[in-house]
């Protein structure tokens, strides 16, 4: 066999191979693509679009029919009467018509001059030109009966009748506008916004870390215990958010929560606070006074209660990778518990927390069903992906939601870049 | 003068910090399980604990057991003297016994906390070994404490708040006890009014249907598509691996404006079955992840031997691969099955139809001012026993399956 032959033959098992590949790969691709991937370009395409909530509802003509008078023997006339309307509020619709089909057995008498009738199939077909938005009317047929047995209203009924036109639908449409960015930026709260989320992550993510490993140190020492404990410092994290959040909710409630009750039995507090929806409170320190925006400071508290199982258990598992003979060498050496953590455990979890940061620092930046809950994004906790649903779906504005949603991806793409340059070869 | 350094500035300042934490928890304790309105004292349980410690590190018998007995003895008496014989409840509006009770667990707490920080250290200036391990030790107990608690009360009120009833819960918020005396009927009546009025089983039905569907689907594309990505060779394979991460990385909150446009115009918005589509296209990616890195540590050496045995590749998967991965697959399909049965954005979005909520959307529609509390608490409970029954029996599954694949959350 030559070698031309052989690199033929490898290059066939080759393609098959790939062949094979791509094909156990194609579900997954294609989900990904029409679920993840192209709403995201959907969502850049929406932001540059005027749309509110009320256009997705594509403008209709309205076409109901009625038999007005009554058939009963042979000469007795009626009326067909057809309103139709369009029920677009916004857009007007255009070359609108509508065909029916009238049943056997009578004679038209009166004609509308929008419509015709074709005698063969008595088809009625009538068009209305152009209609405004909101704009309506009616059309009248006058008819007589032919026959003894005439035919009665659900004879009319039976067929439906069928509208045709063409309407203007904004999201197809190729008209773009950057008043969603212009209406965004200059709001005098999206600066606000961008640093609640900014303040939500960066404390959300360290107190998170810091608490995580704190845990990781307190269960590396083994205790009666330590197992059922372990798994109880998860429970924040695998319990469902809204379980978690209204508890939280419920604890700080301002008039029948526990914890107001017990600062005030205490003589902590004079009166209720109201943890969850006062934007700044005045705490005196030992004496020194300053101001605490109340809400923000539970949300992030919340965030780090939710999230610090998570930094716990990599830190831990990393902890325990550690081989514990260099442990006992220091031991020897005489090195201290805070040199022997400072120069032998951090090193060792330096990658895993530098890792954890950055995953934590974006996921907490995406984060939105926690405040959601919480606060409503109420009370100076409002981040970006709070805004994104205030936009959208509390002021009924799509295209400015999405605008919002774009920033958060911009934002997130220099997160990336930066993850992606720093991220250290043996994560996790 | 490193007055820190000092065993016996130590053994005060561990005694302090111990006596004023029992006394704020025990009278916390004591508050919620009676519900009487006591104040809290820390002066005398501090300065009862201090003395206490002085006493620990002064007193080191080689009698283990008499020095613990006399202790105890010892931070009893003091914790009682020092708040001149009332440390919880000066007003007298408990029976006597439980303050009496409140003060030996108060002594036997304290002393072994003590005790314990303590340890063998001696009351002159120790070593920077020595003190620093002192400082840990102590560090130590008061961290664990902090962590149980505060993971602990939050699922406790849950609980406890759902067994309650409207008139016991705005008349005493500090009663945290739960009376198993009133029986059944009374003390779950939230929960069957949830299961009456709410539907809540047509709610846990859908939860379910939706979740199950998810790990399904979920597994049925993840599991072909880890192989290829670990075992077959394929132009764009290191990228695909790198970057099948980074979907990861993308909010939710910007798929659902067009999601929710787009499913509005196909009617797929307000059905289960959107949800079922939506949820498997986010757990896919890190099911792949996961998967992937087990397929990759079976050996190859059984793939090559099923093809000369005549075996297709899809035969390879599902007669050598997925038995073999058993563990890794269950992990995932349980990883999987908590984060659909969790979700809440795209459920709280798509859902109108109260038929059709999940556990999820079906909660949030009860935190309004016409659903009492304890309902919503009863909720909170139904939709968290399934997923911490399902942690605990399958923890060290579910625990490797999240450091592996790095849960999203």
């Amino acid at each position: 066999m030559s070698d031309g032959a052989r690199r033929r033959g490898e290059g066939a098992l080759a393609r098959r191979e790939k062949r094979l590949a791509y094909s156990l790969l194609l579900p997954t691709f294609a989900l990904v693509l029409g679920v993840i991937l192209l709403p995201l370009l959907a969502n850049f395409w929406i932001s540059f679009k005027p749309v509110t909530l009320a256009d997705l509802r594509p403008p209709q003509l309205i076409v109901k029919e009625q038999l007005r008078g009554k058939l009963a023997a042979e000469g007795d006339t009626a009326r067909i009467e057809y309103r139709f309307r369009n029920s677009s509020i916004k857009y007007p619709l255009g070359e609108v018509s509508f065909t029916d089909t009238l049943p056997d057995g009578i004679k038209i008498t009166g004609l509308d001059e929008a419509c015709r009738i074709d005698e063969t199939t008595a088809k009625l077909t009538c068009e209305l030109g152009d209609l405004d938005a909101k704009s309506r009317g009616r059309i009248r047929i006058e008819i007589e009966a032919l026959t003894g047995d005439p035919p009665g209203k659900a004879d009319f009924r039976a067929s439906a009748p069928a509208a045709t036109f063409s309407a203007y639908n904004v999201m197809t449409s190729f008209d773009f506008t950057l008043g969603n960015f212009q209406k965004i930026f200059s709001a005098a709260e999206f600066w606000d916004v961008l640093k609640v989320s900014v303040y939500y992550t960066v404390f959300g993510t360290a107190g998170a870390l810091l608490f995580g490993l704190f845990a990781a140190q307190i269960m590396q020492k083994a205790f009666f215990g330590r197992p059922v404990i372990r798994g109880l410092m998860l429970f924040p994290y695998v319990a469902p958010v809204i379980a978690v959040a209204f508890s939280w909710v419920v604890l700080f409630d301002p008039f029948s929560g526990a914890v107001n009750a017990m600062l005030q039995q205490m003589d902590v507090a004079s009166g209720p606070i109201n943890f969850f929806g006062q934007r700044m409170i005045e705490v005196s320190f030992f004496g020194v006074a300053f101001n605490l925006p109340m809400a923000l400071t539970m949300v992030i508290l919340f965030e780090v209660w939710r999230y610090f199982p998570l930094s716990f258990l990599f830190i831990l598992a990393r902890m325990q990778s550690i081989p514990s003979d260099i442990y006992e060498a220091a031991e020897i050496d005489g090195a201290t518990p805070m040199q022997q953590f400072r120069f032998l455990s951090l090193p060792h979890i330096a990658g895993i927390l530098a890792v954890l940061f950055l995953l934590r620092f974006i996921w907490t930046f995406n984060k939105f069903d926690d405040i959601f809950l919480l606060t409503g994004g109420n009370a100076g906790t409002r981040t970006l992906t709070v805004n994104v649903y205030e936009q959208a779906f509390a002021i009924s504005n799509l295209g400015a939601g999405a605008a919002v949603a774009v920033v958060i991806f911009v934002l997130l793409l220099v997160f990336s870049i930066i993850f992606i340059r720093f991220s250290p070869k043996d994560a996790g | 003068m490193k007055f820190w350094m000092h065993g016996i500035f130590g053994a005060v300042l561990a005694g302090g910090l111990w006596g004023g934490i029992w006394q704020i928890v025990l009278t916390m304790a004591l508050i919620v399980s009676t519900g009487a309105g006591l104040s809290l004292q820390t002066g005398p349980a501090v300065l009862a604990g201090a003395s206490a410690g002085l006493f620990a590190i002064l007193f080191r018998s080689k009698s283990t057991m008499l020095r613990h007995i006399c202790g105890v003895l010892a931070m009893g008496v003091l914790i009682w003297g020092f708040s001149l014989g009332a440390p919880y409840d000066p007003r007298a509006i408990l029976p006597a016994w439980q303050s009496w009770l409140t003060l030996v667990i108060a002594a036997g707490a304290g002393w072994f906390s003590i005790a314990a920080a303590i340890g063998n250290m001696s009351p002159a200036r120790q070593a920077r070994y020595a003190a620093e391990k002192f400082y840990l030790r102590l560090v130590w107990g008061l961290g664990l404490i902090m962590f149980v608690l505060i993971v602990a009360i939050p699922f406790y009120v849950m609980v406890m708040t759902s067994l309650k009833s409207q008139q016991s819960l705005l008349g005493n918020p500090l009663d945290f006890s739960i009376d198993p005396g009133v029986g059944g009927a009374v003390l779950f009546r939230s929960y069957i009014e949830l299961f009456t009025k709410y539907d809540f089983g047509t709610l846990l039905i859908n939860s379910t249907i939706v979740s199950v569907m998810t790990v399904l689907i979920t597994l049925l594309f993840a599991v072909p598509g880890a192989y290829a990505v670990a075992r077959l060779r394929f132009p764009g394979r290191k990228w695909l691996s790198g970057s099948v991460l980074l979907i990861y990385l993308i909010p939710a909150i910007i798929l659902v404006i067009p999601l929710y446009a787009v499913f509005s115009q196909l009617g797929l918005r307000n059905s289960l079955l959107g949800l079922c589509i939506v949820y498997p296209a986010t757990t896919i990616p890190v099911a792949l992840y996961m998967l992937r890195g087990y397929f990759a540590g079976l050996p190859s050496e059984l793939d090559d031997a099923g093809l000369m045995d005549g075996l297709s590749r899809l035969q390879i998967i599902t007669r050598i691969a997925m038995p073999l991965s058993t563990p890794a697959i269950a992990s995932v399909a349980l990883y999987v099955f908590m984060i659909a049965w969790n979700e809440f954005l795209f459920a709280f979005m798509f859902l109108d139809d109260v038929k059709l909520f999940t556990l999820s959307r079906g909660i949030v529609s009860l935190n309004s001012s016409e659903v009492p509390r304890q309902h919503l608490m009863a909720g909170a409970v139904i939709a968290t026993t399934p997923v911490l029954v399902i942690f605990l029996w399958f923890e060290r599954f579910l625990v490797s399956g999240l450091t592996a694949g790095s849960v999203k959350g």
